[in-house]
């Protein structure tokens, strides 16, 4: 298929789900879904269009949350990033585990420093932060905060 | 003086600890054992324990999740043990100075008798380090037998 | 529960928990592994957040000492993608740029062989590889200032030139580095040992490829071509003609053999960089970023680099994402280590080439008995080259 055939394919199956649509560049593209239909897009491209599945990057915006789901045709050069908004309050969305393997890590990830929740996850555990790390709170949010009261931090950009 | 201190000097066992560093000091510290360098022709080499060392090598920026380890290596370490911080982000965490995952450096959890600057500092650098180390150990054995006469 | 400690990496020697890998065994065999990793999480990402865009590119060099240009070349082109088609880079810093990543992929494949020669018992291997990586080291040092961390990428082009000068004498150690491996190529392809020690053992399926996302020379050796420097071509890769190296078994002998081959051809390419690169400016002058997204993915030794930076406008990024190619490749010791042997943990772990910084060791539990025993680093590492000394014996080899 070509990168015609496959954005035309996307767009005609998931038009209901499609909010934003941008072709930035020929190697470039970013597609804003609903939550509710993460699964069905990823499967759709994981399995029928036979993309990889690079990462997936969230980050914490003054609106809410966003996670970008990165996939790649490496036949053709072109990586489609799948963009879905979710609520600070209301961070929940399905887990793409089940569909892909080796997502397994990077939602284990993403919960432990964003606090967003994986539904259908297999093994919601932390990866990265120590054990003593406190619950609830989360390094990557835009409010955080320095919790320790042991550590120093003498010198440079304060913050 | 110690029999043990006697031995550090003429061939010291050196054990090797990474508490989260970027590898690159510890690629340069197993370069000194590698033909060019080779400091195994000093009697320097890497002890497969701590209980067998005379040398503590430390990298790497202290994450959180290691200091309960390098505690508990200090501990089992047998005293005197020289205690030498390679690289930048032992000295001081470096530029990770503001990450959340390195709270304090490694100065205030265990006591450093040698700093080996540099990012990462050459092999040359290392070996004289431990060499100055030793050093400053003959000196200081030299003045406290003097002092006793 | 019965654990036993075993630490990957001979410069990680501990023997006390935390673990890193659980492996779960019964008898010899392998039945079950866990991983938990953290031990080097230095929350890169939030630190990009203080820095302006061009002190981000320090930072990033420091994620991996072996893979220090890779992170740095992936960030600076996921800032030149923010730009977009108005970002152009001159023709001598992509040239540039793939002679200090091709060099970077040599001294890493070299450092790897050396290390799976000393867990396999071949010491001779480890001290002539690490030799010969001495000399790599020296010709980065003469071209762009330092052994590692050599500072070269530039959002918009490259940090310093390089003297024509040196040229000659690049070429001429490269050409020793190849009289090297020829002998080791020649050695590794028709050492019986090797043969029995190391084919079939470690499989990973095309199938547990595709699942796990496995990236690099661990892909490559289960038979999948790809290649970022293929596919979406970046700095000079698209202007020269090399080739993709694959091998078709997925065991940990095909994943020695497509880094072997790996060397070969990279050597090939710097000599054909060295030859063709033109004269000009080296640098872009990129004075701000615009807001934006952007996306920059490159071939590390180990895989597809992969960094995701955000802009806002202003002179620091709002968020940036690092995945290393380490963190795709180490899900897969599922599949590579069940049903193997406690012997073959080190060499099987070790041919997914985990960059070492993400790792640190292993300890094993045993599904039967429930007694805690703690074996140390040398002694699992000893048991690899016995298995190594057993089969040589068996062949009547010296």
């Amino acid at each position: 298929m070509n990168r015609e055939e496959i954005l035309n394919n996307i767009k005609d199956r998931f038009k209901d789900c499609i909010k934003n649509f941008v072709d930035k560049s020929p190697k470039r593209i970013y597609i804003d879904i609903e939550p509710k239909c993460l699964r069905d897009v990823v499967c759709y491209v994981f399995k029928d269009l036979q993309a990889r599945f690079n990462t997936a990057s969230g980050i914490h915006t003054r609106v809410g949350f966003e996670i970008l789901y990165h996939f790649s045709f490496d036949n053709l050069g072109l990586i489609i990033s799948l963009r879905v908004k979710l609520e600070t309050d209301k961070a929940r969305i399905d887990s793409i585990t089940p569909i892909i393997k080796g997502a397994e890590w990077i939602e284990r990830e993403m919960h432990e420093l964003l606090g967003i929740d994986f539904v259908g996850h297999p093994n919601l555990k932390r990866l990265l932060l120590a054990e003593d790390w406190p619950e609830g709170v989360y390094p990557l949010r835009a409010d955080y905060k320095e919790w320790d009261k042991n550590s120093i931090r003498d010198r440079g950009v304060k913050e | 003086m110690s029999i043990k201190l006697k031995a550090l000097l003429k061939s010291p066992w050196v054990f090797h600890l990474s508490t989260g560093s970027c590898n690159n000091c510890d690629i340069e510290i197993l370069d000194c054992l590698t033909p060019r360098f080779d400091v195994e022709r000093f009697g320097m080499v890497l002890a497969g324990s701590i209980r067998h060392a005379d040398v503590l090598l430390c990298t790497g920026s202290v994450n959180r999740k290691c200091i309960p380890r390098i505690k508990k290596i200090y501990e089992d370490a047998p005293k005197p043990i020289l205690v030498v911080a390679v690289g930048e982000c032992s000295l001081s965490r470096g530029l990770f100075i503001h990450s959340y995952n390195c709270p304090v450096p490694l100065d205030k959890i265990i006591p450093v008798d040698v700093y080996i600057p540099g990012c990462p500092p050459k092999p040359e650098a290392i070996i004289a380090g431990v060499v100055k180390a030793i050093e400053k150990i003959k000196a200081n054995i030299k003045n406290n037998k003097q002092m006793k006469k | 529960m019965s654990r036993t400690i075993i630490p990957i990496g001979p410069y990680h020697p501990l023997q006390e928990e935390p673990e890193f890998f659980q492996l779960v065994v019964d008898g010899e065999k392998i039945v079950d592994a866990v991983a938990n990793i953290g031990y080097n999480h230095r929350g890169i990402e939030k630190l990009s957040e203080l820095k302006s865009f061009d002190q981000a590119t320090f930072v990033v060099e420091r994620i991996c000492g072996i893979c220090s240009n890779s992170h740095p070349l992936a960030y600076v082109q996921a800032v030149e993608d923010i730009i977009g088609a108005d970002c152009v880079i001159p023709e001598r810093a992509l040239y540039i740029r793939t002679v200090t990543a091709e060099i970077e992929r040599i001294h890493s494949h070299l450092l790897w062989l050396g290390l799976a020669g000393h867990f396999l018992g071949y010491n001779t291997v480890y001290m002539w590889a690490w030799k010969e990586r001495e000399e790599i080291l020296d010709i980065l040092e003469e071209l762009t200032g330092n052994r590692n961390n050599y500072a070269m990428n530039k959002i918009g082009g490259v940090r310093r030139d390089l003297n024509k000068d040196s040229f000659g004498g690049v070429i001429k150690r490269l050409n020793k580095l190849i009289e090297f491996m020829v002998m080791i190529k020649k050695a590794v392809l028709d050492d019986p040992v090797l043969h029995i020690r190391l084919k079939g053992v470690g499989i990973l399926t095309q199938k547990d490829c595709i699942d796990y996302c496995a990236l690099g020379p661990t892909s490559r050796a289960s038979g999948i071509a790809k290649d970022v420097r293929k596919d979406e071509p970046y700095a000079a890769y698209d202007r020269i003609s090399w080739n993709v190296i694959t091998q078709n078994e997925g065991d940990v002998f095909a994943k020695v053999v497509v880094r072997i081959l790996e060397i070969f051809e990279s050597i090939d390419i710097i000599k054909q960089c060295l030859r063709k690169m033109p004269d000009g400016p080296i640098d872009a002058h990129i004075k701000d970023i615009p807001p934006g997204e952007g996306i920059g993915h490159i071939e590390a030794p180990r895989g597809e680099c992969f960094h995701y930076v955000r802009s806002d406008g202003s002179n620091r990024p709002v968020r940036h994402k690092v995945r290393a190619p380490t963190f795709m490749n180490l899900p897969t010791y599922k599949q590579s280590l069940i049903g193997q042997t406690i012997s073959d943990a080190t060499i099987i772990l070790a041919a997914i080439d985990p960059c070492y910084c993400c790792t640190e060791r292993m300890t094993i539990i045993d599904a039967n008995n429930k007694k805690k025993t703690f074996l140390s680093q040398e002694e699992l590492i000893r048991l690899s080259q016995k298995k190594t000394e057993d089969i040589k014996n068996k062949m009547g080899i010296k």
